[in-house]
């Protein structure tokens, strides 16, 4: 084996004690929506919405880096395998949503209020 | 033997094969590729449920009042608490899992065994955990009335908690035969028919004078919506389904057409129809992909116990299989975020 392998239980320990603890703090706030994160909004998007996407990302970081061990392949491969993932899909979301709202400018304004 | 654990020897042979360029094997690579792939289709699914909610955003569902259901707490709105559950589960499948990887790395073939056979558990208990909650959604809970013009309709009392068509709907003396196939003239048939008609849900408003209806719209909190005269300004609050006043209920509901109750992928009782395809679609292909992890990690955990890792003194197919489960985590930890939080 070209890798050299020590026992990683600890961080993996690690690991899911942060997983957990991020989960549990999105589920109290989801069910709470403080006022102050709810109705205050930056970039037309409310600060809760952005602290739970953003928490989502740190999520992935710490699956994708410890447990899928991404951390110990080379930079080559993780390039490879992150940066088309993530252009291809700010793309996507940038296409797709900017479309969503003119559309939903079109039937607010149009006289067609429903037609599929 | 040499098909499954390629080694590296660079130095001998630049085109003969066997070169690791990434520093990862053909198997391993394939399957980080495959994961990409399979990423992108899954980004595509949730930007089109992105796409749908930003073109309806003023009237989709509010998730924390779609999903309130708990095992053995009936009539309990526990908002969240379910997914929540299940998303432990399954973040602690994938760490079950880095183990048996770990214990892998270290040739403990009874570990290895230890930690796959409960990941498979866990995998099992997720995929169950999804069932009950489909069986929810199916089901409903409320019931509501579509009216003429395509928009959804529920029932609140004067002090704005959601009440059931059952708790109200008047029983009249009229009587539908569901349309079978065997009676139609071409093909024809029609799903189940509801438990109330529309004329028995509009008596049973009209006998019920506390009732308002509560539309789809998303009430606004500005100016002109705080000076709306249909809108209740008591039950009507910033963020919240808007409460209609006792008179403009009366009218919207003389415009019913349907009764709804539960969900299917035509309608659902919860608000816009394409928030039901949308959970269908995208966690019943998320489930669909837990339940082929669940299979592939039997047929590895088969494998384990039989010696065919300890033969080929390599346990690096636990680590493939690995990969594709903690990406089955990690398609969840968005699912959760964009169906359930946001």
């Amino acid at each position: 084996m070209s890798h050299e392998h020590v026992s990683n239980t600890k961080r993996i320990w690690l690991v899911f004690g942060i997983l957990s603890v991020i989960t549990t703090f999105e589920v109290a706030m989801g069910i709470i929506k403080p006022d102050v994160f709810h109705m205050h909004n930056f970039l037309s998007m409310n600060l809760l919405n952005w602290m739970f996407i953003i928490l989502t990302l740190v999520k992935a970081y710490y699956i994708i880096w410890a447990f899928m061990h991404m951390e110990g392949e080379k930079a080559s491969l993780r390039w490879t395998v992150v940066a088309p993932v993530i252009f291809l899909v700010l793309y996507l979301l940038f296409i797709l949503l900017v479309e969503a709202d003119y559309i939903f400018e079109v039937f607010k304004d149009a006289t067609i209020k429903w037609n599929f | 033997m040499g098909a499954t654990v390629t080694t590296a020897d660079s130095q001998q042979k630049t085109w003969g094969g066997g070169n690791e360029p990434l520093g990862a094997n053909y198997g391993k690579l394939m399957m980080w590729f495959f994961i990409v792939s399979d990423a992108l289709t899954f980004s595509g699914f949730l930007a089109a449920y992105g796409f749908s909610r930003f073109k309806f955003i003023e009237t989709w569902p509010l998730p924390d009042e779609v999903f309130t259901h708990f095992p053995f707490m009936h009539g309990v709105s526990a908002p969240m608490y379910y997914v929540a559950l299940m998303t432990f589960i399954l973040i602690f499948s994938s760490v079950t899992m880095v183990l048996a990887v770990d214990a892998g790395h270290h040739m403990n073939k009874m570990k290895v065994a230890f930690y796959m056979l409960l990941t498979i558990v866990g995998g099992m208990i997720f995929v169950g955990s999804q069932a009950w909650e489909w069986k929810n959604f199916i089901h409903g809970e409320y019931g509501a009335i579509e009216t003429k013009g395509g928009s959804l309709l529920q029932f609140v009392d004067n002090t704005g908690k959601r009440v059931k068509l059952e708790d109200f709907a008047a029983t009249l003396p009229e009587e539908r035969e569901q349309l079978k196939k065997s009676n139609g003239r071409w093909f024809m048939s029609e799903s189940a028919l509801p438990t109330y008609s529309v004329a028995e849900v509009q008596a049973g408003f009209k006998s019920h004078p506390d009732l308002l209806v509560r539309t789809e719209i998303i009430f606004k909190g500005d100016a002109a919506s705080l000076k709306d005269p249909k809108v209740n300004q008591k039950l009507s609050h910033h963020k919240h389904k808007t409460v209609l006043t006792r008179a403009e209920s009366e009218v919207m509901l003389a415009n019913a057409s349907l009764v709804v109750e539960g969900a299917n992928l035509t309608r659902n009782e919860y608000g816009s129809k394409l928030f039901a395809d949308f959970f269908f679609f995208i966690t019943g292909f998320h489930g669909f992909h837990v339940f082929s992890g669940v299979i592939i990690n039997i047929i590895i955990f088969f494998n384990v116990l039989l010696g065919t890792y300890e033969k080929r003194r390599s346990y690096e197919m636990v680590e493939k299989v690995g990969l594709y489960w903690h990406f089955v985590d990690l398609v969840w930890v968005f699912v959760f975020t964009f169906f359930y939080l946001v």
